[in-house]
């Protein structure tokens, strides 16, 4: 299951992973937070950080203990490029989290590769470097919170997050 | 730099206390066996009978009752009998005590004491006798402010725990560790300070920025830890005296793992690489601010702890493809893995006596904390689980204290000690959650 990102199939999704949260697909999980920040909204305005978080996509995740890109996080990247290539006042830092199932240090020097990771992709992709900022969570800020596989893989994340230059909706 | 007086500034002079008499007289007639890798130890009876108070210390004599008790039973070394099973009543401090009434109910030891205000300032004495040769073994006397008297209480339970172990006691110590609340997901974090029995909690951070791994340095007045604010997460140094906050270093990339030398000279810490893909360790002396660089290997390269006499450094790294355990010169040289058991060895930290490499393991999904030595040899797993993380040693290296993580929504670290024979293991009473506890030096 890929998600393409229209807003009311993403709060779709998200309903369907708390009625039913084994349906949920494993690579993609649906962000039940950027579905909310969709709520409502229908038609976000372009360029705008509800915009870029409903309709390409704010975070890619990550195999257990990787930091490397898997096909969906390359895909998810490239729209993002994409976007940021047409919105060229926007600044965005790259957040890397890891799951809560290492130990701290370890996690964030292995978030930081992930950011890395995520930012060295976009700058590949054409977008200037000095607009990518990066910084490492570690295991500190959890997305999901439950205590199996389906939640840790949501935190090992890289979240791209708009800092500046976007337009209000 | 300087900002921080490096000064060996003796806290006994900062209190105010002074140590009015030591009189060390025979040891004890009886062994207490503490083997490291033996099995549990038999708790040794002791009686320790109410302080008698004079001049309005009523209250004062009920807290050094409790503050030794409790730190004597929690050791699991002694068995503080129940007040109530007492034939005799103390009430005269220089009495002698009838020794066949103490040997009756099975008390192997005896604790006396009187405290009495004096001057403003507080006074307390006490004996500790051997019940089966009738000899006192020890005594001592303090006169301080009122403020400190759970350290007397602390003070105290090391004089009668050396005397009757024979191994310096751990009680006037602190630690330092990480007080947290709020929703998992938006965890405020801050630096918290208490006494090792988890009383005298003082925070230190107002929780506005995230504070991970806080170590004490060598004197106890320092922290080095890391701080993931809104810019580059860095290592910094904060003093628990004056408050005041000074930054490691303003590195190309994020700084993190830090602890201090045994000297308190200098830190060592991870330092992400400038292409933002691995981390190597380096050493910063802090009043040059010279950096050294100790690893350059492409792989995670973290949690470094110096031995004891500063001679080598432990740290993890990934450099084989896992989290393993390696062992170096303090210049860097001859890497050495030390860790070949099943799973994923981490967080490091030298044992105060120079014996011991604690650790946290993880395999079969699974967190344990274990000690092995130096060279690798002896591994033994001192308790596991879900997730138990990040062991620090007590400064007589026979106590590590640790976090344990419960999953879930609302779960969240607690802090736990455990014997290094694996037995004894307690939870240390924290405000909230807490996690990240380092132990300080002993205080006296």
């Amino acid at each position: 299951m890929i998600l393409r990102n229209l807003g009311g199939f993403r709060i779709a999704v998200a309903l369907c992973c708390v009625l039913a949260l084994t349906a949920c697909s494993k690579k993609n999980t649906p962000n039940l937070e950027a579905a909310n920040a969709g709520l409502g909204a229908g038609a976000s305005s372009p360029g705008s950080e509800a915009d870029f978080a409903t309709n390409v996509g704010d975070r890619i995740y990550f195999v257990v203990d990787q930091a490397d890109l898997t096909p969906e996080a390359e895909e998810i990247l490239s729209k993002q490029a994409a976007w940021l290539q047409q919105y060229p006042g926007v600044s965005i830092q790259m957040e890397g989290h890891s799951d809560e199932r290492g130990t701290r240090e370890y996690n964030i020097a292995l978030s930081a590769r992930r950011a890395t990771a995520a930012r060295e992709f976009l700058i590949a992709q054409g977008v200037e470097a000095n607009r990518i900022s990066s910084i490492a969570y570690g295991k500190e800020r959890p997305a999901a919170l439950c205590d199996a596989e389906q939640c840790w893989t949501q935190n090992r994340r890289a979240v791209t997050v708009i800092t500046g230059g976007a337009r209000t909706s | 730099m300087p900002k921080f007086t490096r000064l060996a500034t003796r806290r006994n002079f900062l209190l105010g206390l002074s140590l009015l008499m030591l009189a060390l007289a025979p040891r004890a007639s009886f062994a207490l066996e503490v083997d490291v890798s033996g099995g549990r130890i038999n708790p040794l009876p002791i009686a320790i009978t109410p302080f008698l108070v004079g001049g309005g210390a009523e209250e004062a004599g009920a807290t050094l009752n409790e503050v030794i008790s409790n730190n004597l039973g929690r050791s699991g070394y002694f068995e503080p009998l129940p007040q109530n099973s007492f034939i005799e009543q103390i009430t005269d401090f220089n009495q002698e005590p009838r020794f066949a009434d103490w040997r009756q109910i099975q008390a192997k030891a005896l604790v006396t004491g009187q405290v009495y205000v004096e001057g403003g300032k507080i006074r307390v004495e006490f004996k500790l006798f051997d019940v089966n040769s009738q000899q006192q073994i020890a005594a001592q006397q303090f006169s301080t402010s009122p403020k400190n008297l759970r350290r007397i209480g602390h003070l105290t339970s090391d004089v009668i725990y050396k005397a009757l172990t024979g191994i310096d006691g751990y009680f006037d110590t602190q630690i330092v560790f990480v007080d947290e609340s709020g929703p998992k997901d938006q965890r405020v974090k801050k630096l918290a300070v208490m006494d090792q029995d988890g009383f005298n909690v003082r925070t230190l951070t107002d929780g506005s920025e995230l504070v991970v791994t806080p170590r004490f340095s060598p004197n106890s007045q320092e922290i080095t830890y890391m701080s993931i604010g809104q810019g580059t997460p860095r290592v910094y140094l904060f003093n628990i005296v004056t408050r005041q906050k000074e930054i490691v270093g303003e590195f190309a990339n994020m700084s993190f793992a830090p602890r201090y030398s045994p000297d308190g000279q200098r830190v060592i810490m991870s330092l992400l690489t400038t292409d933002g893909r691995n981390s190597n360790i380096y050493e910063m002396d802090l009043r040059s601010r010279q950096l050294r660089q100790l690893t350059n290997t492409p792989a995670i390269n973290t949690g470094p702890s110096y031995a004891p006499d500063g001679s080598q450094i432990t740290f993890e790294s990934d450099r084989g493809g896992t989290q393993q355990i390696y062992v170096m010169g303090v210049d860097g040289s001859g890497q050495n893995r030390i860790s070949f058991g099943n799973g994923r060895y981490s967080t490091p930290v030298w044992s105060p006596d120079g014996q011991y490499i604690a650790f946290t393991k993880q395999a079969g999904g699974r967190f344990a904390i274990g000690v092995m030595k130096p060279d690798g040899s002896g591994e033994r797993i001192l308790t596991e689980g879900y997730h138990n993380e990040g062991p620090t040693w007590a400064p007589n290296g026979r106590v590590l204290m640790f976090f344990r993580d419960t999953p879930g929504e609302n779960g969240g670290p607690q802090l736990y000690s455990v014997d290094i024979t694996g037995y004894n293991e307690q939870q240390v009473q924290t405000p909230g959650f807490g996690s990240d506890p380092a132990w300080s030096p002993r205080l006296n």
